[in-house]
């Protein structure tokens, strides 16, 4: 074993009796597991992933390219930490895997490194590359580009994949966050909180309204809103996909920019960023300079949907408004990593003219995770297609989710599917409430 | 070796299959093969007898007496992708299953016919149909609804060299010759690979209840739990869980179980609507006369649901406090329990182990486990002596070494001492018979 192997081996030693030795491979795991329930076979589960970690600490098995295949192979979904009774941080070995897996060099094709650096080391370490990409895309599909080679079948002669991810490329709004929302948005009435709101990369990139109707609610929630026009990613992208160095160095940024101590709280609406955003002072253990900070910040994170049920949503009366059935689908983060489930339901059923209908398997992952449809787009789609069938099963004209990458997702699978369905964030199904409301108050 | 794919053989494939639910139990296996019907099942076995290679049958793993743990150079015969629920027949209440499908989508695809199988298994969400047979296997309900075994009017069996036979039918009453059947039941993948079962179903009980009585020493519940079976009352569920316990499931299902009392004892009864009312109105007085300190009602399905959920997460959830859980599975007549608690608790406390105890109190079942780490060898040997005394313990009071985990490697040792030898001759020579290559789960049970 050459010295990058080592020390990769050495993260996962450094886990061992924290984490590694923690699971008592009862298997209550297996059956919430996509992956495992996909094969059924045990290295595709949890229990399974686990236990080659531990043989990796132990020095039974090297670190190799199948074990970090394995590990790409994980949704990283951490259903099974909700399914866990004896507690195992599957999370922390997750990254701390993948990051092994990056540092020994094991899953190293030409195309595969470049699609890396292109995302993860320069796309997402910078919100100016993101919104010119971003900007690109507008303009490829603003001009009838996208139309026209899509028409032209010119995509046909690439190969398959590039075909599909060009299918799966987002439509970009007109406008970025920093064009629909003030650095400081007052609150309406008497100012209660002082928060700020975090807009992500992705999701300033495809649903800034999403973040305009956040701000929006939360202004109209007594809370005043700091949103500073150029924010860094929260770096989740980086974590679980063993760039820690990285996940690092935006963690510092970030902590810089919203310095914790300053606000009540500080306000994550997609549930990908929030899961990573709750774990800096895990991230920065080591770092004396940013630790308490660190520690100060977490404390203050807040996935909007908690921070409304905690703060007490304004009640919204409004008699004429249309009849709308919902469902919604959980994202993994938000339901299996920060455990909030019960909020964004609550919040949903205030909405008046909401009829709420669950959707079956809602905490199961739809195959989004992070860019795993681009990385396993088999897995992903058979994911997909299995929520979709269950949308359709709910009669649900609507469904609601918090968090891009699943939104998205879910774009694509009506896309696919056919389904009329809309897809929407509940921040934007609340902004559309309150502004019914004030009409129809207007009106009367 | 003529098995469909996949057959694993990369290390990466075979390390998760070296170990089971059972703690400090490991060893690699040579291959892991996936069969999907009896037919498959039989030539894998007609092939081993061939090369003389030991065949392990494995259902999800998720046993508690080693039973699948693998032989060196053995190949685990894994049976989860034979899982389809076939029959569910309503005029005779039977359900006829592949042995890979689960114990809880065997529930859920009766449950749908407005039908009960009751055998619910703590870990009932993975274990597979094939594994609770091969371990009679036992579960929250099995007081009043009895275990695995009684539930099984046929089976399909590969026989260790291959020949495939069909014992039982859907006949309530059946004595053509000896119940061959029974034999397979608890066998623990010793005597042939049960390929599929026909399941006894009952009617949807009417009406439930569910409570949870407090207790300030533990003691008090048990001489509780042997006072209701003494007034004949036969509720469905009544466990058992101490303070270790206790804390460990709050800490993982938030579900506001009471965290100062000693013991807790979840009750439940169920059926015709008027004798729930009754049944749970006398435990509840027999609780009180016993000094419990609170009784709670569950207040809908959904806290009923929730309260046995918890429950069924104990043995897991102790992994909290230590990462090496060593789990007993005693079982004593129930006028012994109070007895049998103390004496876990002197133990314990003499040899200063740290214990967490639940169980199924009303089968007189307990499961005392040790909290240590196997790393720690000095305590493992305390374990281990303390193993003994226990086991020393529960057959002087007339009990046995294991009430449904069954033997495996684990209680292996003990087996000589709970049966005696001519009980043990005459298993060894009905396995020889049917297994004369030895080739089905070598090592197991007995050599
Ligand atoms: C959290 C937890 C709670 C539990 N609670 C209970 C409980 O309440 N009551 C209880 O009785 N047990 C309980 N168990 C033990 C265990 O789940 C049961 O023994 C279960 O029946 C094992 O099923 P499995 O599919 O996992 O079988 P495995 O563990 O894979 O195998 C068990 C044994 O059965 C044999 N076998 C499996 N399938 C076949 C087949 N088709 N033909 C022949 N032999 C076969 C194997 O060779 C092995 O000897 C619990 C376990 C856990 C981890
Ligand atoms: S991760 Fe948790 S649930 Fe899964 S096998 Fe390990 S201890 Fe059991
Ligand atoms: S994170 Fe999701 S895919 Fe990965 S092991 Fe856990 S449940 Fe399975």
């Amino acid at each position: 074993m050459d010295s990058t192997n080592t020390s990769a081996v050495s993260r996962l030693k450094g886990l061992d009796y924290r984490v590694l030795q923690q699971c008592m491979h009862c298997g209550l795991c297996l059956p919430v597991c996509p992956t495992y329930n996909d094969t059924k076979m045990e290295r595709n589960s949890p229990r399974g992933r686990i236990s080659l970690a531990r043989a990796i600490a132990d020095g039974r098995l090297d670190l190799t390219p199948e074990y970090a295949r394995e590990m790409y192979f994980c949704l990283g979904c951490l259903a099974c930490t909700s399914a866990c009774p004896a507690g195992v941080n599957y999370a922390e070995i997750f990254e701390h895997a993948r990051a092994a897996a990056e540092e020994a060099r094991l899953l190293n094709s030409p195309l595969r490194r470049l699609i890396r650096w292109f995302t993860v080391k320069w796309l997402f370490m910078d919100l100016r590359r993101l919104l010119f990409v971003g900007r690109l895309l507008r303009f490829y599909q603003a001009i009838g580009l996208q139309r026209l080679i899509r028409g032209s079948g010119v995509m046909k002669l690439f190969p398959k994949r590039l075909q599909e991810l060009e299918a799966m490329a987002p439509d970009i709004p007109a406008k970025f966050s920093a064009q629909l929302i003030a650095p400081v948005t007052p609150a309406q009435g008497t100012r209660r909180y002082r928060v700020a709101m975090l807009t992500g990369c992705a999701q300033d990139l495809i649903f800034s309204e999403v973040n305009r109707d956040t701000v929006e609610v939360l202004a109209r929630n007594g809370c005043e809103v700091y949103t500073p026009p150029r924010q860094s990613c929260c770096g989740s992208l980086h974590g679980h996909n063993g760039e820690y160095a990285l996940a690092q160095e935006l963690a510092r940024r970030n902590i810089d920019q919203f310095p914790p101590d300053q606000f009540d709280a500080i306000i994550s609406n997609a549930g990908g960023c929030g899961s990573h955003l709750k774990h800096y002072a895990q991230l920065l253990e080591h770092d004396p300079k940013y630790h308490d900070r660190a520690h100060q910040w977490d404390a203050k994170l807040k996935d909007v949907h908690e921070w409304l049920a905690f703060i007490g949503l304004a009640p919204i009366k409004d008699l004429q408004a249309p009849k709308q059935k919902v469902t919604y689908h959980e994202s993994c983060h938000l339901c299996h990593g920060q455990k909030i489930t019960a909020q964004p339901r609550q919040l949903l059923k205030a909405i008046p003219g909401l009829d709420f209908v669950e959707l079956p398997e809602s905490n199961w992952c739809c195959g989004s995770a992070g860019i795993y449809n681009i990385t396993q787009p088999e897995m992903a789609g058979k994911l997909l297609v299995r929520k979709m069938e269950h949308i359709k099963a709910t009669g649900a004209s609507v469904v609601a989710n918090g968090n891009s990458g699943c939104l998205l997702q879910l774009v694509n699978g009506a896309k696919q599917t056919h389904q009329p369905t809309r897809v929407a964030h509940p921040m934007t199904l609340l902004a559309e409430a309150y502004r019914r409301a004030d009409k129809a108050a207007g009106k009367s | 070796m003529m098995a469909p794919e996949p057959v694993l053989t990369s290390k990466e494939d075979l390390i998760p299959y070296a170990f089971d639910g059972t703690a400090a139990l490991s060893q690699m296996p040579g291959a892991v093969v996936f069969p999907r019907d009896a037919e498959q099942v039989s030539r894998l076995l007609q092939w081993a007898n061939r090369e003389r290679v030991p065949i392990i049958p494995r259902g999800s793993g998720s046993g508690l007496s080693g039973g699948s743990v693998p032989t060196p150079g053995s190949v685990v015969m894994c049976l989860v992708k034979l899982d389809r629920v076939l029959e569910v027949d309503r005029k005779n209440l039977t359900v006829m299953v592949e042995t890979g499908a689960t114990t809880e989508a065997v529930a859920t695809a009766v449950g749908a016919a407005n039908l009960f199988y009751p055998p619910d298994p703590g870990s009932m969400k993975i274990s597979t149909i094939g594994g609770n047979v091969a371990e009679n296997s036992g579960g929250l309900r099995g007081l009043k609804y009895g275990v695995t075994r009684n539930y099984v009017m046929g089976m399909e069996v590969v026989l260790p060299q291959g020949e495939i036979v069909w014992m039982g039918n859907k006949c309530v009453k059946d004595v053509a010759g000896y119940n061959l059947k029974d034999v397979f039941i608890g066998s623990e993948g010793t005597l042939g690979v049960i390929t599929r079962v026909l399941l006894k179903l009952i009617p949807k009980p009417a009406a439930k209840k569910t409570m949870l009585a407090t207790f300030a020493e533990m003691e008090k519940a048990a001489e509780t739990i042997s006072a209701i079976i003494a007034a004949q009352i036969i509720p469905c569920t009544l466990e058992f869980l101490d303070r270790t316990t206790i804390k460990c499931v709050e800490d993982f299902a938030h579900i506001g179980l009471p965290l100062d009392c000693d013991a807790i004892v979840l009750m439940e009864t169920d059926g015709h609507a008027a004798v729930v009312a009754e049944e749970s109105a006398r435990m509840e007085q027999i609780c009180r006369a016993h000094g419990c300190t609170s009784v709670h009602v569950a207040k809908d399905d959904t806290e009923a649901v929730q309260l046995a959920s918890a429950r069924r997460a104990a043995f897991s959830a102790l992994a909290r406090v230590a990462p090496t859980t060593i789990l007993e599975d005693v079982t004593v007549p129930r006028s012994e329990l109070a007895q049998m608690i103390r004496f876990i608790q002197n133990v314990a406390k003499t040899d200063q182990l740290r214990v967490g105890v639940f169980g199924h109190m009303g089968d007189g079942n307990l499961h005392p486990t040790f909290l240590t780490d196997e790393r720690n060898h000095a305590e493992m040997e305390k374990v281990e002596k303390a193993l003994h005394k226990i086991i020393e313990e529960t057959i002087r009071l007339g009990g046995t070494i294991t009430g449904e985990h069954g033997v495996g490697l684990a209680k292996k040792r003990f087996l000589p001492r709970q049966l005696g030898e001519t009980q043990l001759r005459v298993m060894r020579e009905l396995r020889r018979v049917l297994d004369p290559a030895g080739v089905l789960n070598p090592g197991k049970m007995f050599d």
